[in-house]
């Protein structure tokens, strides 16, 4: 079993937790990815990992309540276990020092971006980083983001904290106004974002990074469910990536694989809902504030 | 029962297994042969000639002394039975049911010259399932050797070269990827051929406390732990990580929703009991009319389970159910697939197109399958595998409406157990290269066996591999020979 030590409630719809998980902690790395099971009758969820403590062999994990098995997730308090959690997944970031370098995250995407903007910052580079949310409230980890980038930026699609932009306009400012200058991009958070971070940085040619959430189930390579399409053919986000050039992938065929199972999440979703209400209810008629 | 003369033996006809009725079961995910009672395995096993010199034993991979197990049976000494069985099966229950007896033991058989011959599978079945609820063999720890062994995947391969190890008193870890111990018969072969929790389950728990094996779920070597890790704190380790990674056809429109690997269809529906949901997350889809490509066991199970999934969508929707197709490029002789299971899938309704193959999935406008494009095939030579190959007939495509496809054609090995592997030589297949006959890979102390040496093959051969490694790891354990 593996015990939450601590859980912080970011947002209403964000929570993190750190979770005890010592086999994974001594190996993880930026960029790799985890698997949890809540129980016995739960989905294998895979997960960035938001940050690591070998010695205290603990994970960080970042997640927004969107479905069932998150919003479920989310009920979950200090002092309950997973069932199981599995990894690290996936390979890790290429860290190197590169010279100038954007991280670019967007809502709960900051969370896996955070590690890597860090490691990219102690490996000597300049770090660029844009930070995005819907809403302020959605907004998460300002600080520490600060905390290992040069310059940082945030964005709000509704104005309510720092520039009223997507992401991708600060980042094109970047781009003009320091031709050259720009080594590598990473960009983690929706898929749609990350199209379009894609679509921004290609005519500068500049090598993009995306890390990429698709459906998985084992996340060792057994399932295939979740290949990615690029330019050089199909490959499995779970053994191949999760980080790809931004540049080669299929991001239509991404996001129409993403919704295939969208029915069947939303009817889960909202059973859970009712259920959940059903019991707070109960809770509330017998006494509990 | 009096003593029978061989002619008697002779006329009695082979038994048959009480099933569930096909219309029945393909309404649920329960087992679809219910194995026999006490009066039919005794029946059954009095056919047996007890020849001289029997042949039966040399058909099957782990050497069960078949004539001796089935004279207990027809002794009704069920107790004596489960020992000798035991002393060479460890995991009798599963074989019974999965092995392919047809070209093994049973294909042996003197009666089958010009009858049928015994059928040592389901009496197997029955010495197995008896085990299972008397438990009248205590499995021993043998005296404590000192030495610590690390098998990785708890399959058919692990599972068998552990508890053989345990047995001889070595201290054994099995590192399992996955949540639950089993690998390819927890993910892979479907509940109404192998129950989970009534068999698979039982016969771990029973072997891993009764020999203190420790079972480390959430192990994925490669990446949690590493072979060169395992190297400096084990004496000797057993690699049978399977050949979980699934092949898909190089043809256009792999990717559009709907077309699948059977090990994804298979993992949703087994080890995450997809067919349960909602009550389980996983959800499991299947279409109307689903295609499955392929002639082997997966085959057959992706089929008969996309079959059982239409019904109960159906039956809750008061629709009428769908259509599987078992999409084959080559003849009904080829078959591969064990014969037990092709019957019951085309009792249920599993409709075969031999000598088909697809040549592209077309898509529709929502990136969904909506058609699978195929071309005809004819027989040509032989060849290596000595089946004659099959050759396209020229200007035969059409289309079939299909809106789910699942490819079964094999897998071959996750590449990732292989990090930090030092000199592990594998060959351009990605298989592992071992001994054939006692498991050594080319590095000392390592060694293989199980699909991650063969390629995908059966269960029993992976047991067999397993049985040959762990008496070979005892040798070297004890020090008697150095590698």
């Amino acid at each position: 079993m593996y015990r939450i030590l601590e859980k912080q409630v970011l947002s209403d719809v964000t929570k993190l937790m750190v979770v005890e998980a010592p086999q994974v902690a001594r190996k993880a790395r930026a960029g790799q990815f985890i698997i949890v099971l809540m129980h016995d009758q739960g989905e294998r969820i895979p997960l960035t990992i938001a940050d690591y403590d070998r010695a205290a062999g603990t994970i960080t994990l970042i997640f927004q309540e969107v479905g069932k098995s998150t919003k479920e997730m989310g009920t979950m308090n200090v002092g309950d276990s997973f069932s199981h959690v599995v990894g690290p997944l996936g390979h890790a970031t290429d860290i190197e020092n590169y010279g100038e370098v954007i991280c670019v995250g967007g809502g709960v995407g900051i969370a896996p971006v955070y590690p890597i903007a860090r490691e990219l910052k102690e490996a000597g580079n300049h770090v660029t980083s844009i930070i995005g949310a819907r809403t302020k409230e959605l907004l998460l980890w300002e600080d520490k983001m600060r905390a290992v980038s040069d310059e940082l930026i945030i964005t709000t699609d509704d104005g309510s904290y720092g520039r009223k932009e997507l992401v991708t306009t600060p980042l094109k400012e970047i781009l003009d106004s320091r031709p050259g200058k720009i080594k590598k991009i990473w960009a983690i958070g929706p898929a749609i974002m990350m199209k379009f971070v894609a679509m921004t940085t290609k005519p500068y040619n500049v090598h993009t990074i995306v890390s990429l959430n698709t459906i998985m189930i084992d996340g060792t390579g057994m399932c295939g469910g979740c290949r990615v399409v690029l330019d050089d053919g199909a490959k499995f986000v779970c053994v191949d990536g999760p980080e790809f050039d931004a540049h080669k992938v299929d991001w239509n065929n991404l996001m129409s694989r993403l919704s295939f199972y969208r029915p069947e999440e939303e009817s889960a979703t909202r059973r859970f809902e009712k259920d959940h209400k059903c019991k707070l209810d109960r809770a509330i008629a017998n006494g509990v504030k | 029962m009096a003593q029978l003369t061989q002619k008697e033996r002779m006329k009695i006809p082979r038994q048959d297994m009480p099933v569930q009725a096909p219309e029945e079961r393909v309404q649920n995910f329960k087992e679809v042969a219910l194995g026999y009672t006490l009066e039919l395995a005794k029946l059954e096993a009095e056919r047996c000639l007890q020849c001289k010199d029997p042949h039966c034993m040399e058909g099957c991979p782990v050497e069960v002394r078949i004539p001796e197990f089935i004279q207990a049976v027809r002794d009704g000494d069920m107790a004596e039975a489960v020992k000798i069985m035991k002393s060479k099966n460890n995991l009798p229950a599963i074989c019974g049911r999965v092995c392919p007896q047809e070209v093994q033991c049973e294909s042996r058989c003197i009666l089958g010259k010009k009858g049928e011959p015994v059928a040592i599978g389901r009496i197997e079945r029955f010495v197995g399932d008896y085990e299972l609820a008397n438990k009248t063999l205590e499995m021993t720890k043998g005296a404590p050797t000192g030495k610590k062994v690390a098998v990785c995947g708890s399959g058919p391969a692990g599972l068998t070269c552990a508890v053989d190890l345990a047995r001889m008193g070595h201290e054994v870890t099995i590192f399992e990827s996955l949540h639950t111990p089993g690998g390819v018969l927890v993910y892979g072969i479907p509940e109404f051929r192998l129950p989970k929790d009534a068999v698979i389950k039982a016969e771990i728990e029973t072997a891993a406390k009764a020999l203190s094996i420790r079972i480390l779920t959430d192990y994925i070597i490669g990446r949690t732990l590493t072979i060169d890790e395992l190297q400096a704190q084990y004496d000797a380790i057993f690699l049978g990580t399977g050949a979980g990674l699934p092949m898909f056809m190089r043809i256009p429109g792999i990717n559009f929703n709907g077309v699948m690997s059977a090990n994804e269809f298979l993992t949703r529906c087994n080890l995450m009991k997809g067919y349960r949901f909602p009550e389980f997350d996983t959800p499991v889809k299947v279409g109307k009319r689903v295609a499955v490509i392929g002639a082997g066991n997966v085959a057959m199970d992706a089929a008969r389970s996309a079959l059982r999934l239409q019904s109960l969508i159906a039956r809750a929707n008061g629709e009428s159910g769908g259509e599987v197709h078992i999409v084959y490029r080559r003849s009904s002789d080829e078959v591969p697939a064990r014969l037990e299971e092709v019957h019951h899938a085309k009792e249920e309704g599993v409709i075969f197109d031999f000598l088909t193959n697809p040549v592209e999935i077309l898509g529709d406008d929502k990136n969904a399958v909506r058609a699978m494009r195929c071309i005809r095939m004819e027989l040509g030579e032989p060849d290596q595998s000595g089946r004659r190959s099959p050759v396209a007939v020229k200007g035969s495509e059409f289309d079939m409406e299909v809106d789910q496809v699942i490819f079964a054609l094999g897998t071959s090995p996750n590449p990732l157990v292989f990090n930090n592997a030092g000199g592990l030589e594998r060959s351009k297949w990605g298989t592992v290269v071992a001994d054939k006959e006692n498991g050594r890979t080319t590095v000392k102390g390592i060694w293989a066996g199980g699909d991650v040496v063969t390629g995908a093959a059966t269960v029993i051969s992976a047991m067999g591999a397993g049985k040959r490694a762990a008496a070979d790891m005892d040798r070297y354990l004890k020090g008697e020979f150095d590698w």
